[in-house]
């Protein structure tokens, strides 16, 4: 046990400060320029101290996945923002979608939205999600999330990196 | 039948002459064995898709060709069919000690009854019924007849893998949930179902999982898979190579180097293309990278799911800072579209060769200070040994690959037993286990990671010099191309056929998730629903890659 409290009191803490973006980087670069110092601000007063998403796959490649996951790591803490992922759409505020909407999961897509209390926001993620990417629309594919449920922000990216993840957090949150 | 289609070496050196020796004998075994269940064969020589080997049967003999070929201990490694417009092509591929051989038969359009794999091998059952779905030809004995892939996006007599089958389909507004799907049913005083999914709880692709339980114990595991079928077979037909490698890149997102290696590999053998040597070199850095991040994911998941956040922190943290690494040294994160067909996308640098030789001794001393830790701790010990058990025999059976396999005593893998450059020049050593337990799976992955790092330092000691990407040379109308490569779930295989002008006419590709998805629903019987987690991550099969 104490070579484990060693090894914690050694990693220290390396959680980084998130730099605000650059007006170049986003559309909504006006509230995106107050929004990374006022993520929190705006977290505890709008959404009472917690930001609640839900991720939902709806037939990505799992790139994406991974990506969201590292959200949650040491480096980025998203927590520290009041931002947390939840297992029900019941409790979220927002939900995350990956993929390109697969046939098979359409159904599914629209009764997790339906499911998720207003008021609700959508971000589409990963270039599937934001326009179908390399799948498109097939047989089998939908293609962007849009074409399936009402989308609010994309992110795009192959997969869009944890930072982009957080700082187009920031930009749909800046929007309130 | 005494034909072979390899030729017994004289001048090679004893250790090669050996291995070929030992392949002619295999392979004659293998005929021998179809001999005496009285089974026509011409095996093609030379082979169309080497280093396997193409033996040619009639239909009728098909499900009598599995049933030697399990006689004579081969693994069943896969089958692809060809809608090719005047007949169907059905491939079944067969693996033992590295040999690759793949039956081969043709089936009319119109007369698509094929005698079944599945009796003689477990493994046949779920790809015969994709076969089923997206091609129309019927397995004749299959024991399970249901539909697989297909829910209920296109209509049950349409094959969307057919050539008459227009990629875009014709979908209606909203596809129907997938409700009638006819589960195993149990029933008995105190027995109990609880669905799960396809949306899941958690950050996690879709699927769903049907249990039957009396009280916290597993009674019966069914999964039903297909969720995440975004058509990569049909999609693929018609795309350029470099459009293919796109494309395989994203069969599973954590896979993209062992996917896209594979179609590139199988690509360059339709072509006829060798690819420079340091290309063959950088493309193992991409693999072994690949490997050490997903190990690492894995190992902090498992602790993760077992309530050991420690872990889950620590091993996170290693990755992202290899995940850094590899954005700054070869521009992406996960890795994603540096192999091309003709070699690499990108070069490394001298500065990048130190990078990452500093970056393999620090993880060595971190793990070394991990292992300590982990070994100590019991509350680990207590979730995971004895945990999902998947005994030697029926590992054996399944055909299980990469560490499921390896921890149920399987010692299969390809880069030491069909080796393919630069692998043919290292040595490649496999951890195996044979508690075949979460535990086991915890460590077998902890040693192939050890082992990764080990293969990454070699690696970069022998980077050979010169061109990193090779000129596409054109493949002939019809140039076909098989690659098995050692993803970092296990053997990926491919397969791929060019028509005119460049272009795909067929692209099959068969995840390690494949063989070990069905594993799961046996190490699970017997343990209790709180302990499926762990069991699920500790097998880790992907499901795009699944069910393509």
């Amino acid at each position: 046990m104490l070579r484990l409290y060693g090894k914690i009191f050694k990693t220290g803490v390396l959680t980084e400060i998130v730099h605000r973006p650059s007006r170049a980087t986003l559309a909504h670069d006006a509230s995106v320029e107050q929004a990374g110092e006022a993520l929190k601000e705006i977290v505890d007063c709008r959404f009472r101290g917690s930001l609640a998403i839900r991720q939902v796959d709806a037939g990505s490649c799992n790139g994406c996945e991974l990506e969201i996951h590292a959200l949650n790591n040491v480096y980025y803490d998203v927590e520290r923002y009041g931002v947390h992922f939840v297992a029900s759409p019941r409790h979220a505020d927002i939900l995350m979608v990956t993929g390109p909407v697969s046939r098979h999961m359409q159904a599914a897509l629209q009764r997790t939205y339906e499911a998720t209390p207003n008021p609700k926001w959508v971000i589409a993620v990963g270039d599937c999600g934001v326009c179908g990417g390399e799948f498109g629309l097939s047989y089998a594919s939908c293609g962007a999330v849009s074409n399936v449920i009402p989308v609010d922000l994309a992110i795009p990216g192959c997969p869009p990196t944890p930072l982009a993840l957080l700082q187009g957090l920031l930009s749909l949150c800046g929007r309130f | 039948m005494s034909e072979t289609s390899v030729e017994k070496p004289a001048g090679a050196c004893p250790e090669i002459r050996d291995l070929m020796i030992g392949r002619v004998d295999r392979l004659e075994g293998l005929y021998a064995g179809f001999d005496r269940a009285g089974i026509e064969i011409s095996p093609q020589a030379p082979s169309p898709l080497p280093p396997a080997e193409v033996i040619e049967i009639k239909s009728s003999d098909w499900g009598r060709a599995a049933a030697a070929g399990r006689e004579q201990n081969w693994r069943w490694a896969g089958v692809w069919a060809e809608d090719r417009g005047y007949d169907l092509m059905v491939n079944a591929c067969l693996e033992n000690h590295g040999i690759y051989a793949i039956l081969r038969t043709h089936l009319a359009c119109d007369h698509t009854q094929l005698p079944s794999h599945a009796p003689h091998y477990w493994a046949a059952d779920r790809p015969e019924r994709h076969i089923q779905d997206l091609l129309g030809i019927c397995f004749d004995g299959h024991p399970d007849p249901r539909r697989w892939t297909r829910h209920q996006a296109w209509d049950e007599g349409a094959y969307p893998l057919r050539k008459d089958f227009p990629a875009a389909g014709s979908p209606t507004d909203t596809s129907p949930p997938d409700r009638d799907y006819p589960f195993l049913k149990a029933q008995g005083a105190s027995v109990y179902e609880i669905p799960v999914g396809p949306v899941h709880a958690g950050i996690i692709e879709p699927g769903h999982f049907r249990f039957q339980a009396i009280g916290e114990t597993v009674l019966n595991l069914e999964e039903r898979l297909g969720y995440v079928h975004k058509g990569i077979e049909k999609i693929a037909e018609g795309r350029d190579p470099t459009g293919l490698a796109l494309l395989a890149g994203r069969v599973s997102g954590d896979s993209t180097v062992g996917h896209a290696w594979a179609a590139c590999m199988a690509m360059e053998r339709a072509a006829g293309l060798e690819i420079p040597a340091r290309a063959a070199h950088i493309r193992a850095l991409l693999a072994e990278r690949e490997r050490v991040i997903n190990h690492l994911w894995d190992l902090g998941a498992l602790c993760n799911d077992v309530g050991f956040a420690f872990g889950y922190y620590q091993f996170g943290r290693l990755r992202e800072q290899w995940l850094r690494e590899n954005q700054s040294h070869f521009g992406h994160r996960l890795l994603m579209d540096r192999i091309v067909p003709g070699g690499v996308s990108v070069d490394v640098t001298a500065s990048a060769v130190q990078g990452m030789r500093k970056s393999i001794a620090a993880l060595r001393s971190e793990l070394d200070e991990l292992l300590t830790i982990l070994d100590a701790n019991s509350s680990l010990e207590d979730r995971f040994l004895g945990t999902g058990i998947l005994p030697t025999e029926l590992a054996s059976a399944l055909g299980a690959l990469g560490f499921v396999g390896r921890a149920s005593g399987q010692t299969f893998d390809v880069r030491k037993d069909a080796p393919y450059a630069p692998y043919d020049r290292l040595r490649v050593r496999v951890p195996t286990e044979t508690q075949g337990d979460v535990s086991s799976r915890f460590w077998v992955r902890y040693k192939e990671l050890r082992i990764a790092l080990r293969l990454l330092g070699e690696l970069l000691d022998g980077l050979p010099d010169g061109e990193v990407v090779a000129s596409w040379l054109l493949p002939h109308e019809g140039a076909e191309g098989f690659a098995a490569v050692e993803g970092w779930r296990g053997e990926i295989l491919c397969f791929v056929r060019f028509g005119a002008h460049n272009v795909i006419r067929r692209y099959w590709t068969r995840d390690p998730s494949v063989v070990n998805w069905p594993a799961l629903e046996k190490l699970v019987l017997g343990n209790i629903v709180p302990d499926f987690p762990v069991c699920n991550k500790s097998v880790n099969g992907s499901y795009s890659g699944h069910d393509l």
